[in-house]
């Protein structure tokens, strides 16, 4: 028993109900969230440091055993996504008091903001099936209110179809909880995959497990279920956009990798090998390619989005701990620099009021430390040495040619040249070549707007600089999370 | 009474299959809101359709239900309730902006 687990469900839950209560008062709304976004990362740290020496804690609610009540379970990967949703919440919301509009401010943009980080945690800390659909939905909710919130003519037109895809993957997701409980009799994440195993993943079984992974990978933007993600995070303003980029598709992400390591790990063959690695390789190739062929701020990092998703998935694909450890290290790394980036096109936007790259330049002349500090992400990004995206994509990379899968290796290379390219392309037209914004927008201070996310930028640099005790946390990650029985046996307590 | 049900769950993906295609919002809206109530009944249907008591120990019964799917599809259905209100909300408001509900004119084009 313990309930520090369900806490950082419950913290921004309450959070968001009592901001709704402040509408119209923005100064209280600004101090409470703060304070409760602060106490959330404290939270979730100390959290993560008490599995890291206890192992991992759950939660029955209501006293009920395992099998036949909800648990929440907190393992060391849980916790690590538990830290960076904290983090990127904290900053997303010290950027949005500095960009976000009096309008959205005063409709409910702070409680959704929290009931939206609810969802995303409860679906990190759930261990049961049904209630991974239940946080999925609240996040989804939240999102689709935080999406379309500002109402401009774009963003009600692309947030109509972004509800209409969830909705049917919601729907899908239905669909797999009923043919899993038919066929197994629990929902029970720990329970399943003892039923799983005593089954022998094969025929019915093997359809549920591809189900399951389309309703992920609609979630998680996978090829071919990526289309609806550039437009969709183009229209809202960068705070959201950050907070989506960064955050929203890793919870897709996040299923996949506990349901393909915990429930459906007994034909790797077919789920892992054969459907997921390839799905891994277009992701990466067509998200990239789409980043190539864009000439918008914005739209290119969405796209970028689709891409590096891919090198996650790789990760699980190879499945080896070496691999799903580099797996987690992107995962981690991608959160970071990916926010980052976002609230950076956010800046550049508001200074020079376009995303177009080719109405921008010359900013590194008039904001340098805006050109320096958006560098030194572009270079993280496309996995640059001494910078985190160089150590999270090369346990991968070499696992995959250790493994034997040259084909998907290559690709992932070819992927991270492609990366460099483009974001270069960015640097190159908007901070270099001539000013094209006005001297007035020259004066605009962007030292407020970059406060947030110094954080960012030199959490990127440690990651680099410090990348054996962190790849050792996520290798200990890994290895807990390839071996299923200790996750089942500290739920169902055998 | 499984099998009546199980070809009622496929006529209903049909049709909101069929509806998803069209090119109304309201259709599509209705397209979505068919397709999870067919998710529901499969739900249902899927843990099979027992009839007995309900499961309190102190009853006495020759046999009892299984709570769980019940309580699964009623937290589906209220889900289901509150995101079909959002989008009929949000359908109403496209509509007032953007004068159409044809989806074919609420497409992007390609130089935004």
């Amino acid at each position: 028993m313990n309930n520090l687990v369900i806490l950082p469900v419950l913290l921004p839950f309450i959070t968001g109900a009592i901001l709704i209560l402040f509408y119209k008062r923005i100064g209280v709304q600004r101090f409470l969230s703060s304070v409760s976004a602060v106490g959330m990362l404290v939270l979730a740290i100390y959290l993560a440091y008490h599995v890291y020496q206890q192992g991992i804690v759950v939660l029955e609610l209501g006293n009920w055993p395992a099998p036949f009540g909800i648990v929440m379970v907190a393992d060391i990967f849980a916790t690590i996504m538990l830290i960076l949703s904290s983090i990127v919440g904290v900053v997303c919301l010290f950027f949005a008091f500095q960009t976000i509009t009096k309008e959205r401010e005063k409709t409910f943009f702070y409680p959704f903001y929290f009931f939206l980080l609810t969802g995303v945690n409860g679906a990190f800390l759930t261990g049961d099936l049904f209630n991974l659909f239940v946080f999925f939905e609240v996040m989804l909710i939240a999102s689709y209110v935080l999406i379309v919130m500002g109402g401009t003519k774009y963003q009600l037109r692309e947030s109509f179809k972004y509800v209409i895809i969830n909705m049917f993957s919601s729907a899908l997701f239905l669909v797999a909880i009923a043919y899993l409980y038919s066929v197994t009799g629990t929902v029970n994440m720990a329970h399943l995959g003892e039923r799983v195993a005593e089954l022998e993943q094969s025929g019915v079984l093997n359809v549920i497990a591809v189900l399951l992974l389309i309703v992920f990978s609609v979630k998680g933007a996978l090829f071919p279920l990526y289309f609806w993600l550039p437009r969709s995070y183009y229209g809202p303003p960068a705070a959201i956009a950050a907070l989506f980029g960064g955050l929203l598709t890793k919870v897709g992400i996040y299923a996949i990798i506990r349901t393909f390591t915990l429930i459906f790990n007994h034909d790797i063959a077919f789920t892992h090998k054969g459907i997921i690695t390839v799905l891994a390789g277009f992701t990466m190739l067509l998200g990239v390619l789409g980043a190539v062929s864009q000439f918008d701020f914005k739209r290119i990092l969405s796209y970028h989005i689709i891409s590096q998703v891919g090198y996650m998935v790789m990760g699980l694909g190879i499945y080896t701990p070496i691999a799903v450890a580099g797996a987690i290290y992107y995962i981690v790394h991608h959160i970071i620099v990916k926010s980052a980036l976002f609230l950076f096109a956010g800046a550049t936007q508001r200074i020079t009021g376009t995303t177009d790259l080719k109405q921008m330049g010359g900013l590194l002349k008039t904001h340098p430390y805006l050109a320096w500090m958006f560098f030194i992400t572009a270079l993280s990004l496309a996995g640059i040495p001494p910078l985190s995206g160089f150590f999270s994509k090369f346990p991968i990379i070499v696992s995959g040619f250790g493994e034997g899968q040259h084909v998907i290796a290559g690709v992932a290379l070819l992927v991270g040249f492609l990366t460099l390219f483009s974001m270069i392309k960015i640097f190159q037209y908007a901070f270099w070549g001539k000013q094209k914004h006005t001297e007035a927008q020259a004066k605009i201070p962007a030292g407020k707007m970059l406060l947030p996310t110094i954080p960012l930028v030199a959490l990127t640099i440690i990651l680099g600089l410090a990348a054996e005790p962190i790849f050792q946390y996520s290798m200990q990650a890994a290895e807990q999370i390839m071996d299923p029985s200790i996750y089942i046996e500290s739920v169902l307590k055998e | 009474m499984e099998i009546v049900i199980s070809i009622m769950i496929g006529v209903l993906f049909t049709v909101a299959t069929y509806l998803l295609l069209s090119r109304s919002l309201l259709r599509v809206i209705f397209g979505t809101l068919l397709m999870s109530h067919g998710a529901h009944l499969l739900l249902i249907t899927m843990a099979g359709l027992q009839r007995g008591a309900p499961p309190l120990l102190n009853l006495e019964a020759s046999g009892y239900t299984d709570p769980l799917p019940q309580a699964m599809v009623l937290t589906a259905i209220v889900i289901s309730f509150g995101v079909t209100s959002f989008i009929l909300v949000l359908a109403y408001r496209i509509y007032k902006v953007h004068k159409t509900d044809d989806l074919d004119e609420l497409r992007g084009s390609a130089d935004e």
